[in-house]
C-alpha cells in the first residue's frame, strides 16, 4: 500500500480561512469564560464583532483572489470558493455584524448575559459559511446542521415560554428537513455514485436522465428540505410561531441569514435540473413560488400582531426571491443577491425598530407583544421613530426609490427577460397586495390617535442605546440612498455570478 | 444655474422640507409661503428662459444612476410639460398661503413641500424609472394628507386611493420593464430613456399588450371610467388643500403620461384603441355628469364634474391630431385652474359652516356677494363659457376629435350641456332665493387670505380665456413634432390615415422613389 502523500499547497487551505475565523472566535470566547466568568456582555459583543470583521477581511481577500484567478477548490476539492459562495458569505457576515450589537440594549435580556450565546452565534456563522462554500452534499449537511443546532439554542435562550415553544417547533421541523435532505442525497448518490453536485449533474446528463422517476423523488425530497429552511409554503408553518417566540432582532436575523444560505444551495442544486428541461421540476417550482408569494401575503393581511405580519411578509419575500431559482438566468441569480442585500438592510431595520419598541411585561388588554394598537398615534409621541418605521414599511412594500424597490424591479425584469411574463405579472400584483398590510401599520402610526392605555407601554427612549441608534441610522440611510448603491452592487454581483457560471 | 434649473425645481422644496423640521411651528407658515414663492419664481424664470420656438426638450440634464441597467437621471422640459410644472408650483404656493387654522400645520406644510418635489419630478423626468419613482412617491404625501386631516372616513379613503393607484402602477412597471427589454433586444443596450424609446418601432401585437399595461396605470390615475371609484371618496374625505392639489395637479399625471408615453410609443395601438377609449371617455363624461346632478354635497358635485371634464381631456388626447392634443394639454391647465378654484371655494364655505350639504345653504348671494361672484365666474368657466379658460381647451379638444368621428363628438358636446344643467342647479340651490337658515345670515364674505388665493385664479381664468396664445403656442410647437413622430412610426394603414402627416412635402418626395423601387 502506498503512503498517502499530500502536499500542503494542494490542500489550498486559504479557502478555509473565512469559515475558520468565527470558529476560532467561538472557541476563544469559551476559553475566556473558562478563565474568568461574569464578564460583561459588552466584552463579548466587541470580541464577536472583532472576529466578524476579521472574517469580512478574509472574505475580501477571497473575493480579490476569485476575481483574479476564478473559482478555487481546496481541501481535497471539497471546498468550492466561487462567486456565489463569496457574495452569500458577504451577506451572512455583513448581516451578523449588524445583528450582534443589537443585544446591547439598556434592559438586560437574559440570553445575552451568557457567553455561550456569542460562542453559539459564531459557530452558527461558521456553519452557514461552510454550507454555501461547497458543492459536496455531505459538507452542506454538516454545515447546515452545525448552524441549525446552534440556532435552535439561540432561540431557546430568549427564555420566555413562547421561545421554548418556538425552539422546539423549529428543532422538530429542522430535524424533519434534515431527514429529507439525507433521503434526497441518498437517492442522488444511488443514481450517480457521487455526492458532488457538479458530478451528479454530469452523470445524470450523460445518462440522459433515464431514471427520471428517481430524480424527481430526490428533487421532491430536496425541495421539501429547503422548503423548510426557506419557509416555502406548505413547509412554512413553523415560521410565524418561531418569529413570534424569538426576540425581534433574532427574528429579523432568521429571515435573512439562514435563507440566503439555503438559497445558494438550492441555486447550485436546481440550476442544472431547471436547465435539463425536465418540465416537472419547473412546474413544481413554479407552483411553489406562486403559492408561497400569494398565500403568505393573504395570511399577512389578517394578522393582528406586527411581528407575525412581518413573519408572513418574510415568507412572501422568500417566495418572491425563489422565483429567481425558477428563472435561473444570470440576471435572475444576480437579482436574487441584489434583492437579498437590500432586503437585509430593510428587514433588519424593521425588526430593530420592533426591538426598541418592545416592553418587558405585557400590559393588560394586550394579547400579543407587538399588536397594531400599540403603535397607534406613534407619530405624536415619537415622530422620528414613526417616520423611520414608516420608511422601512414603504421600502418593504417596494415603493421607489427605497431599497427594496430596486430588488423588486430587477427581479421582475429578470422574469420578463427569462420569458416568464405571467410570473412577472403575478409578482407585481403580489406587491400590490403586500402594500395593504404594510400600509396598515403606517395608518396606525400616522392616522390614529394614541390610545391612552398604551401610551406608557411604548417607551422608545428608554430602550435605545448608541449602538442601536447607529444600526438603525445605517439601515435608514441604506434604505433611502439605496439608489446610489445599486449600480456598484449590481456590477459586483453580476460579475461574480457570471464568473461562477450561473 | 439655469442649466440645472429642473433639478433645482425638484429638490429645492425637498431640501426645504427637511430643514423645515427644525423650524418652530409658529413660524412654519411664513417659512412655507416663502419657500413656495421662491419655487414659483423659479418656475416663472424657467418659463422666461424657455425658448418657445424650439420644439424639442430643453434644459436637459443627464446623470447615470444605475448605468449597468440603463437607468439614468434624465430631465427635460418641453411645451407640454412646462405649464403643468408652473401650475404645480403655483398651486402649492396659493395652497400654502390659503391654509386656515388646522392641527399639526407644521406636518402639513412639510408634507406639501415633499409633494411638490414629486409633482415637479413626474412632469420633467425623461427616464421611465425616474418617472416611476416620482409617480409612486407622490402617493405617500397624499396618503398622509387625506388620512391625517380628512373627514370621518378618511382612513378608508386614503388607503383606497393608495392601493388603487399602487396596484395600477405596478402593472405599469411590468410594462416599463417589458419596453426596456424590447429596447435591449433591438439594440443590445439597456435603456429606460423615453427619448431612446421614441426611436423604437414595435410590432403591432406588442404595442397592443404594452398599451394595455400602461393604460391600466394611467387610467386609474386619471381616473377613467370604470376605475374612477376611488376619486369621490378621496375628494369627499380630503381636506380642502388635498382636494385642490389632487384635482389640479395629481390627476394630470395620468393624462400627461398618456401624451408622453402611450401616444408616441404605441401609435398603432393608440389608433386601435382610439374608439374604445373615446367611448369610455364619453361614458365618463355623461355618466359622471348625471351622477353629479344627483349629489347633495357640493364637494361631490365639484368632484364628479372634475371627473367629467377629465373625460374631455382624454377625448382630446385620443383625437391623435395637433388640435386635439394641444387642446387637451391646454385643458389640463384650464381644468387645474378651474377645478382647483372650485375646491377652494367649497373649502371656504365649509370652513364657515362645517357642512357641505347644499340643502343647508340658500340665498348666499345676498350674504356673501363677492364669494357668489367668484363662484359664479368659476362655475361658468367650468361649464365652458366662451372667453373663459376652459372654453379654449374644450373647443380645441372637441374640434380635434370631430375630425375622427362626428357622432361621438356630438355626443360629448351634448354632455357638456348636461354639465351646465347640474352646475347651474347647484348654483341656484346655494346662492339664489331667500336665506332660509338663520346660521347663514351673518356669514362673513371672503377674507384677505382667501382672496389672495382666489384672485390670481380669476385673473388667469379670464386672461387665458381671452388671450390664450402665450400658452397655446409653446404647447402647439411641441405637439406638432409629436404627431409627426407618431405618423412616421405608425405601421398600419389605418394608423397612417388617422394620424395626420404634417410634413406633406417629404411624403411627395418619398412616393416616387418607392415607385422606382
Amino acid at each position: 500500500m502506498n503512503p498517502v502523500d499530500i502536499s500542503i499547497e494542494s490542500l489550498n487551505l486559504i479557502t478555509l480561512a473565512p469559515m475558520v475565523i468565527p470558529i476560532i472566535g467561538a472557541l476563544f470566547i469559551l476559553i475566556i469564560d473558562m478563565f474568568k466568568g461574569g464578564l460583561d456582555k459588552s466584552l463579548y459583543v466587541m470580541l464577536s464583532l472583532l472576529f466578524l470583521f476579521m472574517d469580512f477581511g478574509a472574505l475580501l481577500n477571497a473575493a480579490g483572489l476569485f476575481s483574479q484567478s476564478g473559482t478555487m477548490m481546496g481541501v481535497f476539492d471539497v471546498m468550492l470558493i466561487d462567486g456565489l459562495a463569496i457574495i452569500s458569505q458577504f451577506i451572512i457576515v455583513g448581516a451578523s455584524i449588524f445583528f450582534i450589537p443589537l443585544v446591547l440594549t439598556n434592559k438586560r435580556f437574559h440570553e445575552s448575559s451568557y457567553p455561550e450565546y456569542f460562542a453559539l452565534f459564531l459557530f452558527m456563522i461558521g456553519g452557514f459559511q461552510f454550507m454555501v462554500a461547497t458543492d459536496n452534499l455531505i459538507l452542506i449537511f454538516v454545515g447546515l446542521e452545525t448552524a441549525s443546532l446552534a440556532l435552535y439554542t439561540l432561540i431557546a435562550m430568549h427564555n420566555r415560554n413562547r421561545s421554548f415553544e418556538a425552539a422546539v417547533k423549529y428543532f422538530t421541523m429542522g430535524a424533519l428537513a434534515a431527514g429529507f435532505f439525507s433521503f434526497g442525497s441518498m437517492i442522488f448518490y444511488a443514481l450517480t455514485g457521487s455526492i458532488e453536485i457538479n458530478q451528479i449533474a454530469k452523470v445524470l446528463e450523460a445518462d440522459n436522465y433515464s431514471n427520471i422517476g428517481f430524480v424527481l423523488v430526490a428533487v421532491v425530497f430536496m425541495l421539501a428540505s429547503f422548503g423548510f429552511k426557506l419557509s416555502l409554503i406548505p413547509f412554512h408553518t413553523w415560521a410565524p410561531d418561531v418569529y413570534e417566540g424569538s426576540s425581534a432582532p433574532m427574528a429579523g436575523y432568521l429571515s435573512i441569514v439562514p435563507k440566503i444560505a439555503a438559497f445558494v444551495v438550492s441555486m447550485r442544486l436546481f440550476e442544472f435540473l431547471i436547465h435539463s428541461n425536465i418540465v416537472w421540476v419547473e412546474i413544481v417550482l413554479y407552483i411553489t413560488v406562486v403559492i408561497t408569494m400569494t398565500m403568505a401575503n393573504i395570511w399577512a393581511l389578517v394578522q393582528t400582531d406586527v411581528k407575525r405580519m412581518l413573519a408572513y411578509s418574510s415568507i412572501s419575500h422568500a417566495g418572491f426571491v425563489m422565483a429567481a431559482i425558477l428563472i435561473s438566468t444570470t440576471q435572475a441569480n444576480s437579482a436574487l443577491f441584489l434583492y437579498w442585500i437590500l432586503f437585509s438592510f430593510t428587514n433588519l431595520g424593521a425588526f430593530a425598530m420592533l426591538w426598541i419598541s418592545r416592553q418587558k411585561y405585557l400590559p393588560a388588554g394586550q394579547s400579543s407583544d407587538q399588536n397594531y394598537e400599540k403603535f397607534s398615534g406613534l407619530v405624536k409621541t415619537s415622530p422620528v421613530a414613526a417616520s423611520i418605521m414608516a420608511l422601512f414599511m414603504l421600502s418593504l412594500a417596494g415603493l421607489p426609490p427605497f431599497a427594496l424597490f430596486w430588488g423588486k424591479m430587477y427581479m421582475i425584469s429578470s422574469a420578463i427577460t427569462g420569458g416568464y411574463t405571467i410570473l412577472a405579472l403575478i409578482m407585481a400584483l403580489n406587491s400590490a397586495i403586500a402594500g395593504y398590510y404594510y400600509l396598515k401599520l403606517i395608518v396606525y402610526m400616522f392616522m390614529k390617535e394614541p390610545s391612552v392605555a398604551h401610551e406608557q407601554s411604548v417607551n422608545i427612549s428608554s430602550n435605545i442605546t448608541l449602538s442601536l441608534k447607529t444600526i438603525i441610522g445605517v439601515a435608514t440611510i441604506g434604505t433611502i440612498f439605496a439608489f446610489l448603491a445599486v449600480n456598484p452592487i449590481l456590477e459586483f454581483v453580476t460579475a461574480f455570478v457570471y464568473k461562477s457560471g450561473y | 444655474m439655469v442649466d440645472h434649473i429642473l433639478s433645482i425645481l425638484i429638490f429645492f422644496p425637498a431640501v426645504a422640507a427637511v430643514l423645515g423640521f427644525a423650524v418652530h411651528k409658529d413660524s412654519i407658515r411664513a417659512y412655507g409661503i416663502f419657500i413656495a414663492i421662491i419655487e414659483f419664481a423659479l418656475s416663472l424664470w424657467l418659463w422666461f428662459c424657455f425658448d418657445s420656438t424650439v420644439s424639442g426638450m430643453q434644459f436637459m440634464e443627464h446623470l447615470p444612476l444605475v448605468s449597468s441597467f440603463g437607468i439614468n437621471y434624465i430631465l427635460g422640459v418641453d411645451g407640454i410639460s412646462l405649464f403643468i410644472v408652473i401650475l404645480a408650483s403655483f398651486f402649492t404656493m396659493i395652497g400654502i398661503a390659503s391654509l386656515g387654522e388646522m392641527k399639526d400645520i407644521k406636518n402639513m406644510i412639510i408634507t406639501l413641500l415633499f409633494l411638490q418635489m414629486t409633482m415637479v419630478g413626474v412632469f420633467v423626468a425623461l427616464d421611465a424609472i425616474v418617472f416611476y419613482i416620482f409617480w409612486e412617491l407622490s402617493l405617500v404625501p397624499m396618503l398622509y394628507i387625506i388620512g391625517a386631516w380628512g373627514g370621518p372616513l378618511r382612513i378608508y379613503a386614503s388607503v383606497k386611493f393608495f392601493l388603487y393607484t399602487f396596484a395600477g402602477s405596478l402593472v405599469m412597471l411590468v410594462g416599463i420593464l417589458f419596453m426596456a427589454y424590447f429596447y435591449y433586444q433591438a439594440t443590445g443596450v439597456w435603456s429606460f430613456a423615453i427619448l431612446d424609446w421614441y426611436r423604437l418601432i414595435l410590432p403591432e401585437t406588442f404595442q397592443l399588450w404594452l398599451f394595455v399595461a400602461f393604460f391600466i396605470g394611467f387610467a386609474i390615475k386619471v381616473p377613467m371610467f370604470p376605475f374612477h371609484t376611488w376619486l369621490p371618496y378621496a375628494h369627499g374625505q380630503a381636506p380642502t388643500i388635498g382636494s385642490v392639489i389632487l384635482a389640479a395637479i395629481l390627476l394630470k399625471m395620468g393624462t400627461y403620461a398618456f401624451i408622453r408615453f402611450s401616444l408616441p410609443l404605441f401609435p398603432d395601438a393608440s389608433v386601435f384603441f382610439m374608439f374604445p377609449i373615446a367611448i369610455l371617455a364619453i361614458i365618463m363624461i355623461i355618466y359622471t355628469a348625471m351622477v353629479a346632478y344627483g349629489q347633495k354635497d357640493i364637494k361631490q358635485v365639484v368632484a364628479y364634474s372634475s371627473v367629467s371634464h377629465m373625460g374631455v381631456i382624454i377625448l382630446g388626447t385620443f383625437a391623435l391630431n395637433v388640435e386635439g392634443i394641444t387642446g387637451s394639454v391646454f385643458l389640463m391647465i384650464a381644468h387645474g385652474v378651474v377645478s382647483g378654484a372650485l375646491f377652494f371655494l367649497v373649502g371656504v364655505i365649509y370652513d364657515r359652516r362645517k357642512t357641505k350639504l347644499m340643502s343647508e345653504f340658500g340665498g348666499l348671494a345676498s350674504v356673501m356677494p363677492i364669494y357668489a361672484t367668484v363662484f359664479g365666474l368659476m362655475l361658468m368657466a367650468s361649464v365652458g363659457m366662451p372667453l373663459t379658460i376652459n372654453f379654449v381647451g374644450e373647443f380645441l379638444s372637441l374640434l380635434g376629435f370631430y375630425k375622427q368621428s362626428h357622432i361621438l363628438t356630438i355626443l360629448a358636446g351634448t354632455a357638456i350641456i348636461v354639465g351646465a344643467i347640474y352646475m347651474l342647479t347647484a348654483y341656484k340651490k346655494m346662492f339664489f332665493g331667500e336665506v332660509t337658515k338663520k346660521e347663514n345670515k351673518n356669514l362673513p364674505d371672503l377674507n384677505k387670505r382667501e382672496l389672495v388665493a382666489l384672485l390670481p385664479l380669476v385673473v388667469i381664468t379670464l386672461w387665458l380665456g381671452i388671450y390664450p396664445k402665450p400658452v397655446l403656442e409653446p404647447i402647439n410647437n411641441s405637439v406638432e413634432p409629436l404627431v409627426q413622430l407618431m405618423h412616421d412610426k405608425a405601421i398600419s394603414e389605418e394608423a397612417k390615415k388617422r394620424i395626420p402627416n404634417l410634413s406633406k412635402g417629404v411624403e411627395i418626395i418619398k412616393t416616387p422613389t418607392q415607385e422606382v423601387n
